[in-house]
């Protein structure tokens, strides 16, 4: 995209400009309703590619160890993300099961995922089949993961239980500390048009 | 600024629709297709938008009053059996001296979701009396509601691990109740509503009160 100025509109208020994409690294707000319109990185696709793969790792790290461990009276119970999504199942509670199966293990997994789908493969300058649809929905699937809204959950219920019992860190606490950062940044890195852009040469 | 305001173009005005998936610029037809590069379908605007909106949040609207008045969870203690209302855990960690954590779950439950319902009630109530005040705070109030109302969740969760935890044979029980799954459903519905509202009507209508 060298020295490139194109016509585009901005996605909040519909305002035709005329943009200079050739900027090596920041962000090109909209001069009418301050959208962000563009956002450079250097290196983006091998740092979010970088990004996803570590997510990844920490993903299944968070998910096969317990989050805490809570001692009371000689006795232990342990959590992971799954087994509380089990417990409300358990309690008939199936919507609120759902609701948090979906937002803290389904769509944030789906969402590194795809991005591997989409990011190895143009790594190496191929593009997998349906990749379009499946970044697409990548970006759909954005808003409903909620791993450090899920973060905090497990703060304030450290503080609750303290007061009841003993609490154990377990590993899964530290790997979803760094999973959410890891998260942001993998977030931060993505230049949707610089993807488009290749899908959109490629066809 | 009003001097520029009048010199600023839209897409819509020049006949060009801009795909709302990868943004890529189209000419407008009658009959709105596909985006060539993403397969998105196109859209001048979101549509139905407004009616969406107001479908959603009044249906969060109704779901508030369940989801505090209710239990969000029940613990069973020695045989003594106590439900707390999101209202009445806030209160019980402020008499427990966990002041900090009471803040969050206030602010996370009650202050987040009743202020995002405020802000797109307006923004849907400003849009369809085609108000052209201040566009640029309205646009700002809208990404505000849009990234706000996940922290909503949190409670949910603390329900979630709570239920998970504490299961100490013969002492302690604790069991989800229906407010939570209410308030899990307005913060659901909260969020859609901000997703089908489309902030470009703002800008529509100051346009056309600018002419």
């Amino acid at each position: 995209m060298a020295g490139s100025i194109s016509l585009m509109a901005c996605h909040e208020c519909d305002l035709l400009l005329r943009v200079d994409h050739s900027f090596a690294e920041g962000v090109v707000k909209c001069p009418r309703c301050a959208a962000v319109l563009l956002k450079h990185k250097r290196h983006s696709l091998d740092l979010t590619l970088a990004y996803t793969i570590t997510g990844l790792i920490l993903f299944v790290i968070s998910n096969a160890f317990p989050i805490i461990d809570f001692q009371f009276e000689r006795q232990s119970t342990e959590t992971n993300l799954l087994s509380g999504v089990w417990e409300l199942l358990d309690q008939d509670m199936y919507l609120l099961a759902g609701l948090v199966f979906v937002t803290t293990i389904l769509a944030p997994f789906t969402q590194l995922a795809t991005l591997l789908y989409v990011f190895l493969p143009l790594k190496f300058n191929h593009i997998a089949p349906y990749t379009v649809e499946v970044f697409r929905f990548a970006s759909a699937l954005r808003s409903w993961s909620m791993m450090e809204v899920f973060m905090l959950g497990i703060l304030v219920s450290a503080v609750k239980l303290a007061a009841m019992g003993t609490i154990v860190p377990g590993i899964a606490l530290w790997s979803f500390g760094i999973l959410i950062f890891v998260l942001a940044a993998a977030t931060s890195s993505l230049n949707p048009d610089l993807v488009w852009e290749k899908l959109g040469v490629s066809q | 600024m009003n001097d520029q305001t009048n010199t600023w173009i839209t897409a819509a005005a020049v006949g060009l629709i801009n795909c709302h998936s990868c943004g890529l610029l189209h000419k407008a037809t009658p009959v709105h297709g596909y985006c060539h590069r993403c397969g998105a379908s196109l859209h001048l605007r979101k549509p139905d938008s407004l009616s969406r909106t107001w479908a959603y949040l009044l249906a969060a609207y109704i779901l508030y009053i369940p989801a505090n008045v209710l239990p969000i969870m029940t613990t069973t203690s020695l045989g003594s059996v106590q439900s707390n209302t999101i209202l009445s855990g806030v209160n019980y960690l402020l008499v427990s001296g966990s002041w900090l954590v009471a803040l969050i779950i206030f602010i996370a439950s009650i202050f987040v979701p009743v202020l995002k319902l405020i802000i797109l009630s307006y923004l849907a109530i400003s849009v369809q009396v085609r108000s052209s005040w201040h566009p640029r705070e309205r646009a700002r109030l809208y990404r505000l509601a849009e990234i706000m109302g996940r922290w909503s969740m949190v409670d949910i969760y603390v329900v979630t691990l709570m239920v998970a935890l504490v299961k100490i044979q013969g002492l302690a029980d604790i069991d989800a109740d229906i407010g939570a799954v209410a308030f899990g459903a307005v913060v659901v519905l909260t969020m859609l509503a901000a997703m089908s509202f489309d902030p470009r009507l703002i800008w529509d209508n100051a346009e056309k009160n600018n002419e």
